[in-house]
């Protein structure tokens, strides 16, 4: 249980500083830091207990995942593929969960906002996935674990043609193979 | 070929036309009319009097598709029927004296009559000011293919008076989106080019984009989530037959048909990197054309086959580049105005390209001359993208916005003159034009 701990304790700082920033996109989108999947990765008894295969139950690395999964999308700058410094632990916190379980899988997929030409924007989103996925090769995940899919304008998080639904939009999600 | 006559006094009426016309579509499928968003300077001013022997106001309304055929083109302006005095459906009909009146330049009459199991179509054109006969032919038809044999009384009476052939007849592809994130569903559409006749062709939960004509207007290349990768199809109209050409690991983009129809240029990744290589259809011979770190892509061949022009943002920004394809394969600059420049399309004519370019703080439709680079703004909204030139170089449909949605558009390929293809329903986009299907 130590890791779950440690996790715990990075999960709860990465909220800390959530909070102690402006608002980001994001934090519309993220679902409240007491549900109830939160809560049982915490506690930990329901998984440990073998043999008692309820339908509720998790593995630990159910727990986990369902932890990381609370901040599953890293946002971006205009016509940007850096990682902002908010991020950094987001991709770390993935990073760790796949390292610990190498036997996970991530899709990466990148998306741009609705401006420029169409096809020239599947390579910018192609651009976030591969900033993301070199994070987290640097962090130890192997690089059979990480696909990316570049989705470009295509497959808006939000409609609107506003900075704000522009800077929703333009985003890598980790999504992870359940 | 008579010149167009100068027509100062229509520019006043065609200022003030802000007529939307609604144009059918079959259910289920996004509706399409056509707006004039912008005022027609020098639109020549034109009868079309609803035609003999059909029910005016119906779907095959020869007059009415004739005369918004017309209109789209942004180089006349069909007078109002409510307007009329009188409705001749032949030559000798006419009363000259009452169109001058009217201030038409020219008259366009006919009327529908049976023919053996069929119908025929009895057309003229003639110039008010002279009443000089300019066009008379008889169409044979169909009760269903009334609305071709209307388009293609259209591309007759353009190419008359304009030396233009017309494009009424040819066909846009376009992909159209409804539902709301995450949930959207993607159409890929084949309409006449007037908007009518939509005909869904593929429909996918997952993105559909990027559709482009093989040079025969018989096939339609474009990219398909569907497998939830992306991958280059081909598919066959007539038949719906269609098959998979790349589904190559990373990203599979930008489909664009070589003159030749052999190959097909398109946009693959290795490790995130984009690049351009042509792909001979028959064989699955690929060869890589482009390997720089940038993002190259939508790549578009020169109407000799020997060049591709594609976007790079090699330069730190998107601009376009045209490369040879010859052993040295040196990728050349060639869009300086503008800090971006994107999606080059070809003229019919290999003399211009169509390109997305960053105009005063809007992405704008352009239109550069190949020889001296002088690029023109076609357009003058936010967002507008993906220009296609119709096959006889008159004009370009793009894509832009519309109350926070994708809709069409024209332009006219010197600038005179936008308007508008809007939907009823859901996003369109990714609009392409067919090529002239036969010889002409």
């Amino acid at each position: 249980m130590k890791l779950m701990h440690v996790l715990a304790v990075a999960i709860l700082s990465l909220g800390l500083v959530a909070c102690s920033k402006p608002t980001k996109p994001d934090e519309t989108t993220a679902p409240p830091a007491d549900s109830g999947a939160a809560t049982s990765g915490l506690g930990g008894e329901g998984a440990t207990g073998a043999g008692t295969s309820t339908a509720t139950a998790l593995t630990p690395q159910q727990q986990a995942l369902a932890a990381i999964q609370q901040k599953n999308v890293v946002f971006f700058d205009f016509d940007s593929s850096e990682i902002r410094s908010e991020y950094v632990p987001v991709v770390a916190a993935h990073a760790q969960y796949l390292v610990k379980y190498p036997t996970a899988r991530v899709r990466l997929e990148g998306h741009t906002d609705e401006r420029g030409s169409r096809e020239y924007n599947i390579g910018l989103g192609e651009r976030r996935a591969q900033t993301v996925r070199r994070a987290l090769l640097a962090q130890g995940v192997a690089e059979s674990q990480i696909t990316t899919v570049s989705y470009g304008e295509e497959r808006p998080a939000v409609e609107g043609s506003d900075e704000a639904a522009f800077a929703q939009n333009r985003r890598v999600e980790l999504v992870h193979a359940q | 070929m008579q010149p167009m006559p100068a027509t100062p006094k229509s520019r006043a009426t065609a200022a003030l036309m802000a007529l939307a016309f609604l144009l059918f579509a079959t259910p289920g499928h996004a509706q399409l009319r056509l707006d004039i968003t912008q005022g027609v300077r020098d639109a020549v001013p034109i009868a079309v009097v609803p035609f003999g022997g059909q029910a005016e106001g119906g779907a095959n309304d020869i007059a009415a598709v004739v005369a918004n055929d017309l209109r789209m083109s942004g180089r006349f302006a069909p007078l109002e029927r409510r307007d009329m005095v009188s409705r001749p459906t032949s030559g000798a009909e006419i009363r000259f004296e009452d169109w001058r009146l009217l201030k038409s330049d020219f008259v366009v009459v006919g009327r529908v009559e049976p023919d053996g199991a069929g119908l025929a179509v009895n057309f003229e054109l003639h110039n008010v000011r002279t009443g000089a006969s300019l066009l008379a032919q008889r169409l044979p038809s169909t009760e269903k293919g009334l609305r071709a044999t209307a388009h293609r009384i259209a591309d007759l009476v353009f190419e008359r008076l304009t030396g233009i052939p017309g494009a009424f007849s040819t066909r846009i592809a376009y992909v159209a989106v409804d539902g709301k994130p995450p949930a959207q569903r993607y159409r890929l559409i084949v309409a006449d080019a007037d908007g009518h006749n939509p005909r869904t062709v593929l429909e996918s939960r997952e993105p559909i984009m990027s559709p482009a004509w093989s040079p025969d207007g018989q096939n339609l290349a474009y990219v398909s989530f569907e497998s939830k990768v992306s991958a280059i199809y081909v598919q066959q109209l007539a038949t719906g037959q269609r098959s998979r050409v790349s589904a190559r690991a990373g990203i599979n983009g930008a489909p664009a048909w070589s003159p030749d129809g052999r190959k097909i240029a398109l946009t693959l990744s290795r490790d995130g990197n984009l690049d351009i290589y042509t792909l001979e259809l028959a064989t699955q011979t690929l060869t890589r054309v482009t390997s720089d770190e940038a993002i190259d892509t939508e790549a578009e061949w020169s109407k000799d086959g020997q060049s591709l022009y594609f976007t790079s943002d090699r330069a730190g920004n998107a601009q376009v580049y045209q490369v040879r394809l010859d052993e040295a394969r040196r990728a050349e600059r060639v869009t300086f105005t503008n800090s971006y420049n994107a999606r080059p399309r070809m003229s019919p004519d290999g003399k211009q390209l169509a390109l997305v370019t960053l105009d005063r703080g809007g992405y704008r439709i352009g239109v550069m001359d190949v020889a001296s680079r002088n690029l023109r703004v076609l357009t003058n909204a936010r967002q507008d993208e993906s220009p296609s030139f119709a096959p006889n170089g008159a004009m370009v449909i793009y894509a832009t916005r519309e109350g926070g949605r994708g809709a069409l558009a024209f332009a006219s390929s010197d600038g005179a003159f936008q308007q508008r293809l809007s939907s009823d329903q859901g996003d369109v986009r990714d609009p392409a034009w067919q090529p002239f299907t036969a010889p002409r």
